[in-house]
């Protein structure tokens, strides 16, 4: 059992859940309380120990049922098959032992002695021990080190191996010869069982692979260029960017106090002792506090960077736990201000919002500069950090770096996130070099990973 | 015979809490049952009003013992949870003992005399005497042992939860001046959290995680049953299949059990026999909070109460 549980441990690594090894310790000794005869008490044990969120929950209690729903088709294929055969003979040829059917009984009367455990197994029917013989052979065969779908030839091949084929098909050839139809039962019962193994093995690849599957499609999604994304992967991406989202979270929600240990806070500690004549009984200590980010974001929506603009936004609008205040505007010929239609709509909706109104256009810089300080300059206070998201191509109309200074002047921050490489700056009609000398970063963005980098560093400033 | 005595020690908990008014799922039982067998805590999350806290009084009344409750808010922090030194008393503890002090240290004749002479007497201000146990530290010194109920815990800042987990893990504190306490007999602990912020992963790994949610159906009748005991069935039955079809509204704040079990109270006030649109309107506000959610719900009770009904026939 301990063997097994390890493996059901493994198994929920792989949905998700974080099973440490002093949670396996737990699980283990909850276990060693309440048994395994009761299946649903098993279950909520081992929830109650591994899950520490609702999500896991779920997670885990799906993983459970498929871990330990494993045996029940073992023992169902074989038997349908069994019984399949049973009526092709005696069909073919009225023979008494076979068709009684039942397991036990002809077991032990037919299948002659010579032959090997494998082949008596199958064709006494005994489907425990058939269920039982698989498991072990899986565990010799190491089916939890399964990761790729690939892998499943070699995985069937090495429990059958483990089981005894070799001498199962010298018990066939042997008895092709002297028996045909015992011989006939037999190879039946083999594909029945090659059915089992193939099932069993999918199991264990749904069990232990989709960790490292998932893992690897997360690095891929990660490093892909966000403009080029395939529309069947913009929903993987969002729930990506969650992920993100909710990690920043994590990271950066702490509180917004933080106590200077020592440092004694004189007048308040005067005042609170005030009853006393000043004696200081309670004493008051200094603390520190820490602004929320405000951020102002502006983002170009035009053709190419629409699509990094639209994760940035999705991204920069789950960190509320996090982040203040943000402004959100957006722009490619003309600029207006999208926070309401973000904050309101789920994001496929408030991107198609935001598109039907501005989007697509061919991008002028200059014109949304001024946009932004006619109507909007008096969002900018000292403790913003204006964030810019585009490529800087202005399609060769005046760039009006001169507004973007005045922000830079007015704003604690003001960093440009470009989806383009550092090396097509300044070529062809991109401002970036003039845009760039009154910004305090400017980074390139074109993956989730340097999305997060940005985003976290810019949270980082306040911390 | 180890899963033979499990299940009916699982039982008997349920039993034990249910004769406390306490209706508790096979989940609830069998975290009970399991913190107690591996002395772990028991981190209960789930929507307001589930019976989180109630859970900690049950089992407290159940077991006979002393239930001590610390109530989390921003801004909680060691002294007001662990322990606190007196000092008003150490002041006047000194003041009165001046004499005795001059006395002592009279035949000194130099300055280092005096304080060697001093030291000897230690740390007499700095004892046991001297500090005020707050609850956390309380629970600890139960002889008898106590249930600790560590209530909303998401509501505390980030650095309390770290305190907290030297007396979830190894239940002892330790205060610098006098040593490590430990528990003489290790105390029940239930922390709840609404899930206003997500705890740390230190914290939650020392916990048993148990999710209440709305109950089902049959548990929520046995729970009225057992918690408003004037109500008739067939109203008992119609009701809470009227708030079940209510909880599948999209709604600001979802009824919950209390909700249920004040409702019922009303109801019985009310000598109401059967639902009625009438009645159920004119008590809306005792299920439903927000303006919002009565005006969203009120079109649709006429529809809920001919569907409770109508389970009512097939059930």
């Amino acid at each position: 059992m301990r063997e097994n549980l390890h493996r059901f441990f493994r198994a929920a690594r792989g949905v998700g859940v974080h099973v440490s090894p002093a949670e396996s310790i737990d699980a283990m000794r909850a276990v060693a309380k309440v048994g395994i005869s009761d299946r649903t008490v098993l279950r909520d044990a081992l929830l109650l120990t591994l899950a520490k969120s609702q999500d896991e929950k779920l997670a885990l209690g799906d993983c459970f049922d498929l871990f330990f729903s494993q045996p029940e088709p073992r023992q169902d294929q074989p038997e349908a098959a069994g019984n399949d055969d049973a009526a092709q003979d005696a069909d073919q040829q009225p023979d008494p032992s076979s068709s009684s059917g039942s397991a036990g009984e002809p077991g032990q009367a037919q299948p002659p002695e010579s032959l090997g455990p494998l082949a008596q197994m199958l064709l006494s029917q005994d489907r425990n021990a058939i269920a039982a013989a698989i498991a072990s052979a899986s565990g010799a065969a190491s089916l939890s080190d399964i990761r790729y779908s690939t892998q499943r030839g070699i995985f069937s091949s090495r429990i059958l191996d483990a089981m005894g084929l070799q001498r199962l098909r010298d018990d066939l050839d042997e008895l092709t010869a002297t028996n045909p139809a015992l011989a006939e039962r037999l190879r039946a019962a083999l594909d029945a069982l090659r059915e089992a193994v193939r099932d069993t093995v999918s199991q264990g690849l749904a069990l232990y692979a989709r960790e490292e599957a998932e893992n690897l499609r997360n690095e891929i999604l990660r490093n892909a260029p966000l403009a080029r994304i395939e529309r069947r992967q913009v929903a993987e991406m969002r729930a990506l960017i969650r992920q993100i989202a909710r990690r920043l979270r994590e990271r950066y929600s702490k509180p917004r106090k933080r106590q200077r240990r020592g440092h004694l806070d004189v007048r308040r500690t005067l005042r609170r002792n005030a009853a006393w004549g000043g004696v200081p009984f309670l004493t008051a200590w200094k603390r520190k506090h820490r602004n929320r980010p405000k951020i102002v974001a502006i983002c170009d929506v035009s053709g190419s960077v629409a699509q990094v603009s639209d994760f940035f936004l999705l991204l920069i609008h789950s960190l509320h736990e996090v982040v203040d205040d943000v402004r959100s505007f957006a722009f490619s010929s003309h600029l207006i201000e999208v926070s309401e239609v973000l904050e309101k709509n789920s994001p496929e909706e408030a991107m198609a919002e935001i598109m039907s109104k501005v989007g697509f256009g061919s991008s002028d810089y200059g014109s949304s500069l001024v946009d932004f300080e006619k109507d909007f300059m008096s969002t900018l206070t000292p403790q913003t950090t204006v964030i810019v998201l585009g490529d800087a191509r202005s399609n060769n109309l005046d760039p009006r770096a001169d507004i973007l200074r005045r922000i830079s002047e007015r704003s604690k921050r003001l960093v440009w996130l470009n989806p383009e490489g550092r090396l097509a700056w300044g070529f062809g009609d991109s401002e970036m070099p003039r845009y760039a000398t009154f910004c305090t970063v400017v980074r390139q963005c074109a993956t989730a990973q340097q999305l997060e980098r940005a985003v976290s560093d810019i949270v980082a400033t306040y911390q | 015979m180890a899963d033979q005595k499990a299940s009916t020690s699982i039982e008997a908990v349920e039993s034990g809490l249910a004769a406390q008014g306490y209706i508790a799922s096979r989940q609830i039982a069998t975290a009970v049952y399991l913190s107690q067998q591996i002395e772990k805590p028991i981190l209960v999350e789930g929507p307001a009003g589930v019976g989180k806290t109630e859970l900690a009084k049950a089992i407290a009344a159940w077991r006979g013992m002393k239930m001590i409750r610390l109530q989390c808010y921003e801004g909680l922090d060691e002294a007001k949870a662990l322990y606190e030194w007196k000092y008003a008393k150490q002041l006047l503890y000194t003041q009165i003992l001046k004499d005795k002090l001059g006395e002592v240290l009279g035949g000194a004749q130099t300055l280092h005399v005096a304080l060697d002479q001093l030291h000897d007497f230690g740390d007499v201000f700095f004892s046991k005497e001297f500090v005020e146990p707050r609850p956390l530290l309380q629970a600890l010194e139960q002889p008898g042992g106590c249930v600790l109920l560590i209530d909303e815990i998401d509501k505390s800042d980030a650095e309390f939860e770290s305190l907290l987990l030297e007396i979830l893990s190894d239940f002892q504190v330790t205060i610098p001046e006098l040593g490590t306490v430990s528990a003489i007999t290790p105390p029940t602990v239930i922390l709840t959290s609404n899930s206003e912020r997500d705890l740390g992963d230190a914290l939650k790994r020392r916990c048993l995680h148990l999710h209440i949610g709305f109950p089902e159906q049959r548990l929520e009748e046995r729970i009225v049953e057992s918690r408003v005991p004037g109500i008739s069935q067939a109203l008992r039955r119609q009701m809470v299949g009227f708030i079940h079809e209510i909880r599948s509204l999209d709604l600001k704040k979802l009824p919950s059990v209390s909700e249920t079990i004040d409702w019922a109270r009303v109801l019985v006030l009310l000598q109401a026999s059967e639902l009625d649109t009438d009645i159920v309107k004119d008590t809306l506000n005792v299920l439903l909070k927000y303006e919002a959610d009565i005006e969203a719900a009120s079109p649709q009770v006429t529809t809920f109460i001919a569907k409770a009904a109508r389970s009512n026939v097939f059930g």
